[in-house]
């Protein structure tokens, strides 16, 4: 069904161009991340992905040739969006829209809060969990979804290194069940442990796009060594060497 | 029958306002501003005027007449009816619209159709909508010129405690009109006394 093939994907917002000409080519299997600075379009890109935006301009295709269907999706924000209901019926507003028997979802739910480890707390009130908990309701939803594509909005940017442990291995047991993985991380340490290769994304264009640990060490892009050494964005690269 | 007016009008009134207002917060289509623009202004429709408009439809030659609904309940329900559902439908609008805004997309990244948006919003609001069902229980109980308007203030069938009010003081019977006012305002308090338990009750439970 994957890989994914972008071209040429422009999106305005306020009269910038937030996704500006974005082209690549993702592949089919594993994680793949997407770094850059604050505002370089990386929400922007998992969004389109989604289709949760249009694009003004350019196409998102899927699989070889770009003639497969889109693929099954699901999405995990940074911070999850939860109802004042349980956290079991919570779960279930992501398999709502499946045409599948109501016996056949509530099985699925059944199994995605075991498999992230929820399953006593089913009855709880969702809200009322801590954020790493609330994060793991997240990963139920996407989990319960089956999907072929997962795309990770900084999953773990506010939780502590336990709760981040932990999402982490929900990520990898995804991937190993075959799931293709779009990773948007500001934690490197995260970028390297998990992703394959890494899209570095800089003012809605593609900076370099490559393998996580060639990118890491020896960055080819102006843009990759401005981020990696923490440099402002909005400055110019011309200090930079 | 105060009572019964104003719980009934509110009931009527919910049950088309909070369906209309939260598809109208969560749907997009053109002249959306404009509905919402209207919606708001309704909210402030004169009593009176919501009175002499049915009483107007439901007079013997207007386009409802034959129902003779005027100066029976029937005629005060439908006039509070009327004034409350865009009272009803503009605050859901705005409570839904805001719990949109805060789970939306998620709700959209999850497929979900506009309609299972809509009921899950509410679903999600329903302790803050208690707002809203008060504010329409309190604007029927509280209002005088529609049912005295489509009633016509008729002793033990149409008299309400608000027309009841308005007459004993008409008559110079302070002491009773005060009494009765006092009456009216024990009940608008208890309800809204309930209300605010409910919710207090509902955030320490969900967050």
């Amino acid at each position: 069904m994957l890989p994914i093939l972008i071209k040429g994907l422009t999106l305005l917002a306020g009269g910038r161009a937030v996704l500006d000409d974005f082209t690549a080519e993702i592949a089919t299997r594993g994680i793949t991340a997407i770094i850059g600075p604050n505002g370089a379009g990386k929400s922007t890109l998992l969004r389109a992905l989604d289709g949760l935006v249009r694009p003004g301009r350019g196409t998102i295709a899927f699989g070889p040739g770009g003639r497969s269907p889109a693929p099954r999706r699901a999405f995990v924000f940074q911070k999850t969006a939860l109802i004042r209901a349980s956290v079991v019926r919570n779960v279930a507003l992501a398999v709502e829209a499946e045409p599948i028997s109501a016996a056949e979802r509530a099985a699925r739910v059944a199994a995605a809060l075991e498999r992230v480890g929820l399953a006593a707390r089913a009855q709880d009130a969702a809200r009322r969990l801590s954020g790493g908990e609330q994060q793991r309701v997240a990963f139920a939803r996407a989990w319960a979804r089956r999907p072929d594509l997962l795309l990770l909005d900084e999953p773990t940017a506010s939780l502590d290194p336990a709760a981040t442990e932990e999402i982490e291995r929900l990520v990898v047991a995804l991937r190993d069940a075959g799931t293709k993985i779009l990773l948007v991380s500001h934690n490197l340490g995260q970028v390297a442990r998990l992703a394959e290769d890494a899209v570095v994304l800089a003012s809605g264009k593609v900076a370099e796009h490559g393998p996580v640990d060639r990118i890491l060490k020896h960055p080819a892009s102006e843009a990759a060594r401005a981020y990696l050494k923490g440099e402002l964005p909005w400055m110019s690269f011309a200090g930079v060497s | 029958m105060s009572l019964r007016v104003s719980v009934a009008a509110s009931a009527i009134g919910c049950a088309i306002g909070i369906p209309v207002g939260a598809l109208v917060a969560i749907a997009r289509f053109p002249g959306r501003a404009v509905v919402v623009v209207v919606l708001n202004a309704l909210m402030g429709l004169p009593a009176v005027v919501v009175g002499l408009v049915v009483y107007l439809a439901l007079s013997r030659s207007g386009p409802l007449g034959h129902l003779g609904l005027l100066f029976t309940p029937g005629a005060m329900i439908v006039a509070q009816t009327v004034l409350v559902t865009p009272l009803v439908a503009a605050l859901t609008r705005q409570i839904v619209e805001d719990a949109d805004g805060e789970l939306g997309e998620q709700l959209r990244a999850m497929g979900l159709s506009t309609l299972q948006r809509a009921r899950t919003l509410v679903f999600d609001v329903r302790f803050s909508l208690a707002v809203a069902v008060l504010a329409a229980f309190g604007r029927a109980i509280a209002e005088v010129g529609a049912v005295l308007v489509v009633g016509g203030n008729i002793a033990g069938h149409t008299r309400t405690m608000t027309t009841a009010i308005s007459l004993e003081t008409q008559k110079g019977d302070l002491p009773l009109a005060l009494a009765l006012g006092f009456v009216l305002l024990a009940i608008v308090i208890v309800v809204n006394a309930a209300a605010a338990a409910l919710r207090s009750h509902a955030a320490r439970r969900y967050g």
